[in-house]
């Protein structure tokens, strides 16, 4: 039975990755998940300087998911170096390093200093609701998203995976630009832009007024939009959205993407990813299914 | 390889302390073999729409009988969940987590001759117990509470217990700070767990009289283990894993030297 999957070149074991951000590197989840068994890791957003963050409370749960404004709070490129790969390098998995920065110029800046670096892939973050400049305004205009997308692709020298946001009227015309751009792969989606009220202190329940809505409640938003985007462009995909068990996933699967990432059902449950690759296993066993490779996009 | 696994374990008592606050035992033999004053546990919802584990400190412990204590508020979805499950039922937990006060009570060179101040504010008075219990030297209790007072005497047999009420329906009215003062309470080191203002007022009040004070913090968590980075509190120097001026409470914390938590 294959599990293995091909993401830009990059062959994963499995097609099971963590959401970025839902894991840091990986270092505290070692503790409750072989780090090794996973596909990948995708790391938190890096930036080329250290990130202080939003103020808190910086999340709120709400009925079958929760809001996040962490604000991509994050050591810097160097310490990222000098610790987080290093320590990812012990497990026999792949690294796909999430990239943030609030100019073109600081993308290029994290994305250079990690050309020198044993990583597998990149994964470029325009798409991070809770940061007032950057991110996300190259995630909402197909121009920018193209402009970025080339400005890294010209200094990368690992494949570069677009993550894009749903929080746009046609996810299809940004998977476009950044095809166009050059990009080797799209992961999708992002959070969903939402608010929470706190009516008993008549505030709002994040510090950050808005933050990214996540979990089992975003789910058919993402499978509509992973399969929108699989019709639209020729790169793989890798999906994710209130991705919960093995049966979450193969949806993901089956409606184009190459490989899924597991995010917020990482706190509900500490071995999510795992309990996902066993259960894609078991499911491929019982259906009589060789490879994985025949799911994806199975259904049109 | 991977040693922390979320366990299912069985309720051995509940009873309601008042209207809205529960105690219970919990058969968690691994739990209460290792658990250290101060540290929490993560619990998890059996409700498929509460996604994230609540934290709930860990109280009290009973190592040889593989028991561990814990007394919440119903504050929501989540713990109005855990209070309605009985003697036999199930919860699921991981823990227990975060640094407790172990290291507190190293570097404070805490010996028999120390005097400590042990100090619990609200539905932070349950966590100061186990620390009540162990900690080896001269021990005041000072609780604060609102108006309907719990667990006072619980903490009468490992030193004098204060009472603070904001009403004045017990002990001296106003906060545990005004207890501290009215009965004229000296130490060299305190240990508190409550709201916010009442750890801001004793981090001033050790501040101004040369002590050391070790304050428990708490906020909204989700994975409950340092990885996601939402439980943050200001510090007052740059954080060695952070690179910058914050620390997560649910790993570095929840226990903190005053100094280092900035509350501006």
């Amino acid at each position: 039975m294959n599990m293995k999957v091909n993401i830009a070149g990059v062959e994963m074991k499995n097609p099971v990755t963590t959401a970025s951000g839902t894991f840091g590197s990986g270092i505290e989840f070692s503790e409750f998940v072989d780090l090794s068994r996973l596909g990948a890791v995708t790391t938190k957003g890096v930036a080329n300087v250290p990130w202080p963050g939003n103020n808190t409370p910086r999340i709120a749960e709400t009925y079958g998911g929760m809001i996040n404004a962490i604000g991509l709070q994050n050591p810097g490129i160097d310490t990222f170096v000098k610790r987080d790969i290093p320590f990812l390098k012990k497990y026999d998995t792949k690294i796909i390093v999430n990239v943030c920065g609030k100019t073109k110029e600081d993308y290029v800046d994290v994305v250079s200093r990690l050309a020198k670096e044993d990583v597998d892939l990149l994964e470029i973050n325009i798409s991070c609701p809770n940061v007032k400049e950057g991110g996300i305004a190259f995630g909402q205009n197909p121009d920018a998203a193209y402009e970025i997308t080339k400005a890294v692709k010209e200094v990368a020298k690992q494949p570069v995976i677009m993550k894009l946001s749903p929080n746009v009227t046609d996810i299809t015309e940004m998977a476009r630009a950044v095809e166009s751009g050059g990009a080797d792969a799209v992961s999708l989606i992002n959070t969903l832009t939402g608010m929470k009220i706190d009516i008993n202190r008549r505030c709002f329940a994040v510090a950050n007024k808005t933050g990214g809505l996540s979990g089992p409640a975003i789910k058919p938003v993402a499978v509509r939009m992973v399969y929108q985007v699989a019709q639209a462009v020729n790169l793989p995909i890798i999906g994710m959205g209130g991705i919960q068990n093995a049966e979450d996933a193969l949806e993901f699967i089956m409606a184009g993407a190459s490989m899924v990432a597991v995010g917020t059902a990482n706190f509900n449950n500490p071995t999510a990813t795992i309990d996902v690759v066993d259960g894609i296993a078991s499911f491929m066993e019982k259906n009589g299914i060789n490879d994985i490779n025949e799911l994806i996009g199975c259904v049109k | 390889m991977p040693s922390m696994k979320k366990r299912s374990y069985v309720i051995e008592s509940k009873t309601f302390l008042t209207d809205e606050i529960v105690s219970m035992w919990i058969i968690a033999d691994d739990i209460a073999k290792c658990a250290v004053p101060g540290q929490f546990v993560s619990i998890y919802c059996d409700s498929k729409s509460e996604l994230l584990p609540r934290p709930i400190s860990i109280c009290d412990t009973d190592a040889d009988k593989g028991l561990l204590r814990i007394v919440f508020r119903i504050a929501g979805r989540g713990t109005k969940e855990f209070a309605a499950k009985d003697k036999g039922d199930k919860l699921d937990i991981i823990g227990p987590l975060g640094n407790g006060y172990l290291d507190a009570i190293v570097s404070s060179n805490i010996n028999a001759d120390s005097k400590a101040i042990i100090i619990g504010g609200g539905i932070g008075i349950p966590p100061m117990l186990k620390l009540a219990k162990e900690l080896k030297c001269n021990k005041s209790v000072v609780l604060g509470y609102r108006d309907f007072i719990y667990m006072n005497d619980e903490f009468a047999p490992y030193g004098d217990v204060f009472v603070s009420t904001e009403d004045g329906s017990v002990g001296t009215k106003g906060n545990v700070i005004d207890a501290i003062k009215n009965n004229g309470i000296e130490a060299d080191v305190l240990f508190a767990c409550g709201p916010i203002p009442m750890l801001r007022g004793l981090k001033q009040y050790a501040d101004e009289n040369g002590m050391t004070a070790w304050i428990s913090l708490e906020e909204k968590m989700a994975c409950g283990i340092g990885a996601c980075l939402a439980c943050v509190c200001n510090s007052t120097e740059i954080d060695s894993h952070s690179m910058v001026k914050n620390k997560r409470i649910c790993k570095d914390g929840p226990i903190f030297n005053a100094k280092e938590v900035d509350f501006s």
